[in-house]
């Protein structure tokens, strides 16, 4: 066997390639290594992969290529009930046959647990989710939230190390899936559970994970903390799939160590860091986050360079303010400023001039 | 109290509301009125119409009104015929009847409870005529206007009914019959049995003044006169008859009915036959039904068939036990093409399908006769089975003509309504539960038996249903391939609908055919719950 980097991961997937119809790669060369605890997030547009992913690693989908690894073991052999491996499905697939305590003692009684000690656990997880006066009721009788927390805990019951989550909370409300978010990630840190959780939803991946990494066209675009994915993106595809983003055009025309000047398409010079670009000539997508703007001349470098802009609207949302500007020939480019007591209103048809720290601005793949 | 709510035009809501209501109800109801009315003719009569026939058996009382109200009395168990009255109640009945050619009806009908009586009463018959002979011989010889075949309905009939048949053209019927009152109280029988003689020559468009009158209206006559008090204002010929007439019968000796019946055939002396008339005196009867539980209406209250006639039991509990056993060989065989439907590619799925349904497309006697090639003893099965020396070429096996053919051919005429209801369940079921199962630790077949079966109960309960209610009355291919032993009771009910005519026996087996349908249907209810039967998602 040879050392690769995944040696003493808990989870690994090596080189693995997917494809259900033999003509295309529905997962491209999958590289990935989780240690024991970790919660991973899997985020990425509808159909890149994800489900496809985590279908390989409980044993449902065979991969047409590469290992799986759990444990330092290749799984790609062991049927799907010997992997003890925890999922929750998107539309919780509690069995509607069973009452709540049944479905979770199901798993304890297919591992030929005692009644008392199946009793004992099923007590104990659903007090877990807060679900324990519902023991009684079957899956039909519940709300979509409850249903879910019964899926967790059902997930959970039987004590698996790894646990999957597909979309889990797709179907529910916005403030449901914020508490739920919060239950998840504090029932996994607290079990010290290994989690795969995939989600199309970036603020749930940013808020819940431990990593994330972005999938789009079967491969991973970038696996990093949500604090670096979201500050430093990697390409122009995660800069814009992540949070909001301003994008603008150009052509690099200088590089000096990690800051580099690029001509915009309108002649504006601006500086940026250099990320995927590496020589003078190259086309660029330049990226910078709304809120890293500044039009504040006196909190800029005096030496930085800034662009000219017109105010084109002001949108008042309470917490902040967001501004749409035209610059450099584009006009959707948006300020966020806070709602601040000394913060600055701009009017519509004012024209100001904007700037920014040079290593907010990244450089990317045209 | 409440302020009742008021429509905008100032009526209450509610009769508003209600008026709205009714015409929508009327709208749906004229839509399904056709379907209603289609239903009700063809489906809901003829149940109630076999209902009724079951127990029906007015015929008895119909035919012979007067035997059976003298009959009433006579001791079943004496071991001694009927008396004189009896005889002579028979005699008048089966006058009537034999000119109505009733009594062959009514002896088809005996005949169903005791052999012969159908012959019995046909021989009869034609020698009731005898009874009056004595009577009329007597008349004529005092006087020679007996022999005139107007001289009852002279004597009987009102003038205005004399004159109304001398003025009728002779197209369609006579006019009817007309009693003067003063013979009807004096000769009351005398005056029924003609009535009954004079309207049903004149139904014919016969006039009853030139017809020749039947011996039992003498021979009533000739009893009655020698009773019969004198009516007031008669004419001479009135007068003559109640003086002379009444004097010369009372020293004539008339005609025995008791005799000549007894003298025409034997069985008129024996209990068995006036046991069973009596029996089936009333309007009303459960012969029919303790005839379908092997029973009979016995001298006291009801007692077993002899051995040898006990038939419909066996027949109820093989239909039972055999649409039983074809409602499980249809799940065994259903189940796995069910399942392979519903989650094979959708175009390997819909070419199953299509061999499904291949069965509703053929005619059911072709697929009954092409059974009948396959399985018989030179067939096509056996040939292989001794070909690959499963079975010795002298010992082939009996595949059909028995149960075995039955079960086989219903199997496959039947799996379709199991495979169908099944079908549509199952593929309601995601297979995500199938995966969550596995993903809990289950094995394949754990996964299977606790998560999936489960969930696909409803759709055998709709197809356990279908195929057994369907297969319980079944009747063309246990007639073309179970042989004698093979046949279900439906076919029973075949042939005593078209051979034996017994309708009412018929009727009465599939009111128990029925009634044991709806108790097995209550049952599944009780059990599994009719809500929980699923014929489509
Ligand atoms: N059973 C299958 N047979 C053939 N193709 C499939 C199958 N399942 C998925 N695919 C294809 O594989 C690709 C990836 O699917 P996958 O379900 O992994 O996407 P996903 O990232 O989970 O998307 P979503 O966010 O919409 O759930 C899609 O193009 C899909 O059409
Ligand atoms: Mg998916």
């Amino acid at each position: 066997m040879t050392a690769t980097a995944s040696d003493g991961a808990f989870v690994a997937f090596e080189r693995v390639q997917k494809s259900y119809d033999g003509e295309n790669l529905v997962v491209k060369d999958l590289n990935l290594s989780m240690p024991k605890g970790e919660f991973l997030t899997m985020l990425g547009p509808s159909g890149s992969g994800k489900t496809t992913c985590l279908m390989m690693l409980a044993g449902f989908e065979t991969a047409t290529h590469g290992d799986i690894l759990l444990d330092g073991v290749s799984i790609n052999n062991i049927p799907p009930h010997k992997r003890g491996i925890g999922m929750v499905f998107q539309n919780y697939a509690l069995f509607p046959h069973m009452t709540v305590a049944e479905n979770l003692s199901f798993p304890l009684e297919v591992r030929k647990m005692g009644k008392s000690d199946r009793e004992a656990k099923v007590k104990r997880a659903l007090d877990m989710v807060q679900m324990g006066d519902f023991a009684g009721r079957r899956p039909a009788q519940l709300s979509g939230g409850q249903q879910q927390r019964i899926a967790l805990s059902r997930a959970l019951v039987f004590e698996p190390e790894l646990v999957l989550m597909d979309e889990p909370l797709g179907a529910l409300d916005k403030q449901l899936r914020e508490t739920l978010q919060f239950e998840i990630t504090n029932l996994a840190h607290s079990l010290g559970i290994t989690t795969v959780y995939v989600t199309h939803d970036q603020t749930e991946a940013l808020t819940m994970s431990d990593r994330v990494a972005v999938f789009d066209d079967g491969r991973i675009q970038q696996l990093a903390p949500p604090d670096e994915l979201y500050e430093k993106p990697e390409n122009s595809f995660v800069a814009q799939f992540i949070g909001e983003n301003n994008t603008l055009e150009g052509v690099i025309t200088e590089i000096r160590g990690n800051t580099c000047i690029v001509k915009l398409d309108n002649g504006d010079i601006i500086d940026a860091v250099p990320v995927n670009v590496s020589a003078v000539g190259e086309r660029t997508k330049v990226s910078i986050r709304p809120e890293r703007v500044e039009f504040n001349r006196e909190r800029l470098h005096e030496d930085a360079h800034t662009l000219k802009a017109e105010v084109l609207e002001f949108i008042y949302m309470g917490d902040i303010f967001r501004t749409r500007l035209r610059v450099a020939g584009r006009d959707d480019f948006v300020v966020k400023t806070r709602n601040a007591p000394d913060q600055e209103r701009l009017k519509p048809g004012q024209t100001i001039e904007i700037g920014w720290l040079a290593e907010d601005c990244r450089a990317l793949d045209a | 109290m409440a302020e009742q709510v008021l429509a905008a035009d100032g009526r209450p809501l509610k009769t508003s509301l209600n008026r709205a209501l009714r015409r929508q109800k009327l709208r749906a109801l004229m839509l399904i009125a056709p379907l209603l009315l289609f239903i009700l003719l063809s489906f809901v009569m003829p149940i109630a119409d076999m209902l009724f026939r079951s127990v029906e058996n007015q015929i008895v009382g119909e035919t012979l009104p007067r035997t059976v109200v003298e009959l009433k009395d006579w001791d079943a168990t004496s071991g001694a015929e009927p008396d004189a009255a009896v005889f002579e109640a028979l005699a008048r009945d089966l006058s009537i009847a034999v000119e109505e050619k009733s009594h062959t009806r009514l002896g088809s009908r005996l005949n169903y409870e005791l052999t012969g009586i159908s012959s019995l009463f046909r021989k009869t018959g034609r020698s009731v005529d005898e009874v009056g002979e004595a009577a009329q011989d007597a008349l004529e010889a005092l006087s020679p206007a007996w022999a005139e075949r107007s001289a009852f309905g002279g004597l009987l009939g009102t003038a205005r009914w004399t004159a109304d048949l001398d003025a009728w053209d002779g197209e369609g019927t006579a006019p009817a019959f007309e009693a003067r009152p003063e013979m009807a109280a004096a000769l009351p029988e005398t005056t029924r049995l003609y009535t009954s003689f004079a309207n049903m020559v004149g139904a014919e468009g016969d006039n009853p003044l030139t017809e020749k009158q039947w011996p039992i209206v003498s021979h009533v006559f000739a009893q009655e006169i020698v009773t019969a008090e004198t009516p007031d204002g008669l004419d001479a010929f009135g007068q003559a008859v109640f003086s002379d007439v009444k004097a010369a019968m009372a020293a004539t000796t008339l005609d025995d009915p008791k005799a000549i019946f007894i003298d025409v055939d034997e069985d008129w002396g024996s209990t068995d036959v006036w046991r069973t008339i009596q029996t089936y005196s009333p309007a009303y009867t459960d012969g029919y039904f303790l005839n379908s539980i092997d029973r009979l209406k016995g001298a006291d209250g009801s007692e077993a068939r002899p051995e040898n006639e006990q038939v419909y039991v066996t027949l109820f509990i093989r239909t039972m036990i055999m649409s039983f056993t074809i409602t499980v060989s249809c799940i065994v065989l259903g189940y796995p093409i069910a399942w392979l439907l519903a989650n094979l590619p959708a175009r390997k799925a819909n070419l199953l399908m299509i061999l499904v349904l291949l069965p509703f497309w053929t005619s059911l006697l072709v697929r009954t006769s092409a059974w009948k090639v396959l399985l018989q003893q030179q067939g096509v099965i056996n040939d292989i089975l001794v070909w690959i020396g499963l079975v010795a070429d002298d010992n082939r096996l009996q595949l059909i003509n028995n149960q075995t053919g039955t079960i086989i051919a219903m199997t496959h005429i039947l799996l379709p309504f199991m495979i169908l209801p099944l079908y549509s369940v199952m593929k309601t079921i995601p297979p995500t539960y199938l995966r969550a199962a596995k993903s809990l630790g289950a094995t394949n077949w754990t996964a299977f038996w606790r998560v999936y079966f489960p969930q696909s109960i409803p759709g055998i309960g709709a197809g356990s249903i279908l195929a057994f209610i369907l297969s319980i009355g079944y009747y063309i291919t246990p007639e073309i391939v179970g042989g004698t032993k093979g046949v279900f009771i439906s076919n029973r009910i075949a042939y005593h609908i078209s051979t034996s005519l017994n309708w009412g026996l018929a009727a009465a087996l599939g009111a128990i055919l029925l009634a044991i349908v709806m108790l097995f249907y209550y049952a599944y209810d009780k059990i599994v719950g009719i809500d929980n039967v699923k014929l489509g998602g």
